[in-house]
């Protein structure tokens, strides 16, 4: 199934994605506990949590780089729980990686259209000039252009500023123009100019679609997100709008002696 | 940037890139023509300067090595089990030029070429889920179970190997006996080869080839079963390699287990380092430094310490210049000419 027939036959349920029960066992070790999670459409949703809350995890979960020991993924109502991580990309959800996840040694221009030639149906065609693929260009620009990257079209991926790598990774994943985008610490590492950047690139983007993002800047939260949900130990803590959840004794308390503390204490 | 544009461009064209960069590479594209061309007119002439039959063997291993290079420096894969397929190529054209005395070379090339596709195929499917380490030591397994296979098979010749395989004549009526014809049969199918790899590495599924190298989680978030394109490189290897198998049968006339050893293997890791992994001439240079030092060792006294000194160069080469003679060739012309 295409993103658009995604779209398309999209049931109109409140939840783009919905987990029930989802359990991740590591050995034992409980790293995701009965997780139940709703995110709903048009939402920028976040996963917070201090460290070791299991939020990556329930990250690789949702989006298939782990399979859950157990409990279900719905997503648009239907189940995803056994798909493979390059089929639900398919189905436009798309997510970005902790650590900028570019390829390096591609231009800016050559990393957006890899992920746009998908769709042409010829990747495998290895007897094929890569001029063939030139009619993208046009198309790979506009993307950049739109997280302000258009001066760097013929610049070697390796070779750009930090930030700028994840405003490519943002333009990457809108080339599959997903219907719902799961950001794994978009601003991490960041400096506060870069961080503003990303913020006004994410709240821009996100028009017309669903995000879930894993941050720990609580400032990036409050301004961006429309819902939080608080993970603690693998499960989750509280869930509601940033005032809501800042105020929560529990979530206050989770925080405790984390460097996240300090960023909330500066907040309020 | 530079805002001027010529008109001969397309409009996307002239959207995409500014014409300073267009003319760059342009420039880039003659000069690397010109190259490959005076490489063509060097291979044309080289009979006539040094022995056809170690130049045949020079290409023989220079486009091993090439296979072997697309897979491990296109793909990042290590193969630890290449001489399988350089050795099925070679016993399969061999016995079926040697049973069949009607059947033209070229067609027992091919028929050693697909085989070798198939054991690649074979090896791919087994090994190719597995990551680093794991996918060199499940296709040294193989490889190895191809070799006791090949010292057990009635077919070829178990330790004495295929003597006296005919070459024959090419389209049934070129005559191969001639070094020289023979020559230059080895030299187009080296072109051959060669042209595939360069095609591959930039086509549309080398961009993709590219970027699961990179960063292969990524990859697979941008919807890419990358499983299935790496199945595709090690495929392709294996049959490039299996067609150096099938015409070094051909030219020296005989199969052996040499070619199915691990250390046969080892050789080409060693050739396309040596060279330089990820280039496209890497492997070539690799390949005729190899063998011209085993040819001039071999005859010299100090025959019984080729494996010594390749060694010696081997570890050389890994502590001070890793990317290879023309990887480090290309970083000073990179640093002084541009």
């Amino acid at each position: 199934m295409s993103a658009d027939e995604a779209r398309e036959t999209d049931a109109r349920g409140a939840f783009v994605l919905e987990t029930r029960g989802l359990t991740k066992e590591f050995r034992g070790f409980t790293a995701v506990d009965d997780v139940n999670l709703q995110v709903q459409e048009g939402h920028i949703h976040a996963l917070i949590g201090p460290n070791g809350a299991g939020k990556t995890t329930v990250f690789n979960l949702l989006t298939k780089f782990l399979p859950p020991t157990r409990g279900e993924i719905l997503y648009r109502g239907k189940p995803i729980t056994n798909m493979k991580s390059n089929e639900i990309a398919r189905m436009g959800l798309v997510r970005s990686f902790q650590i900028s996840a570019v390829f390096a040694h591609m231009t800016a221009l050559e990393n957006v259209r890899v992920a746009l030639q998908r769709e042409l149906g010829t990747s495998f065609h290895f007897w094929k000039s890569e001029k063939t693929l030139d009619h993208l260009n046009e198309r790979a620009l506009e993307l950049l252009e739109e997280v302000g990257l258009r001066e760097y079209a013929d610049t070697l991926t390796v070779e750009m500023p930090y930030g700028r790598k994840r405003a490519l990774e943002v333009a990457t994943t809108l080339a599959l123009d997903p219907i719902m985008m799961l950001l794994d610490e978009p601003t991490q590492g960041m400096g506060a100019e870069d961080v503003d950047r990303i913020v006004e690139l994410i709240k821009r983007v996100s028009k017309g679609r669903t995000v879930l993002m894993v941050e720990h800047n609580l400032s990036v939260v409050s301004r961006l997100c429309d819902r939080i949900t608080v993970l603690a130990r693998g499960s989750v803590l509280a869930e509601g709008d940033y005032d809501s959840v800042s105020r929560n004794p529990l979530v206050r308390e989770a925080y405790m002696g984390s460097d996240a503390a300090e960023e909330e204490e500066a907040q309020a | 940037m530079a805002d001027s544009q010529s008109l001969s461009q397309t409009p996307s064209e002239a959207f995409s890139k500014t014409s300073a960069v267009l003319e760059r590479q342009r420039r880039a594209k003659i000069r690397r023509n010109l190259f490959y061309l005076a490489l063509v007119v060097v291979g044309l002439v080289a009979p006539f300067v040094a022995y056809p039959v170690f130049l045949m063997k020079v290409l023989c291993f220079a486009l091993f090595a090439s296979a072997f290079n697309l897979l491990l420096g296109y793909a990042g894969l290590l193969s630890f089990g290449h001489a399988a397929f350089l050795a099925t190529g070679g016993y399969i054209t061999g016995y079926l030029l040697a049973s069949y005395p009607g059947l033209t070379p070229e067609l027992g090339i091919i028929a050693g070429t697909l085989v070798a596709t198939v054991v690649g195929v074979v090896f791919g499917v087994l090994s190719i889920r597995r990551q680093g380490i794991y996918f060199a030591m499940v296709t040294l397994a193989l490889a190895q179970l191809v070799y006791f296979v090949y010292i057990q098979a009635p077919f070829t010749g178990g330790e004495d190997g295929l003597h006296g395989v005919p070459r024959g004549e090419l389209f049934g009526f070129i005559n191969l006996s001639n070094s020289l014809a023979m020559y230059y049969f080895v030299f187009a199918i080296f072109i051959f080869g060669f042209a595939v790899i360069q095609r591959t590495v930039h086509s549309p599924y080398g961009q993709v080839m590219k970027a699961i190298r990179e960063n292969e989680p990524r990859a697979v978030s941008l919807g890419y079963n990358t499983d299935a394109y790496k199945l595709v490189a090690f495929v392709l290897s294996a049959a490039l390699a299996g067609l150096a198998g099938s015409t070094k049968t051909v030219v020296f006339q005989l199969a052996s287990l040499t070619d199915a050893h691990w250390h046969m293997s080892g050789e080409v890791i060693l050739m396309t380092l040596l060279g330089g992994v990820g280039t496209l001439l890497g492997p070539i240079t690799g390949a005729g430094i190899v063998v011209s030092l085993q040819h001039v060792l071999g005859q010299s006294p100090l025959g019984n310490w080729v494996s010594v000194i390749l060694g010696i160069i081997f570890v050389v080469c890994v502590l001070s210049f890793r990317s290879g003679i023309i990887g480090e060739l290309a970083r000073m012309y990179n640093k002084n000419f541009k």
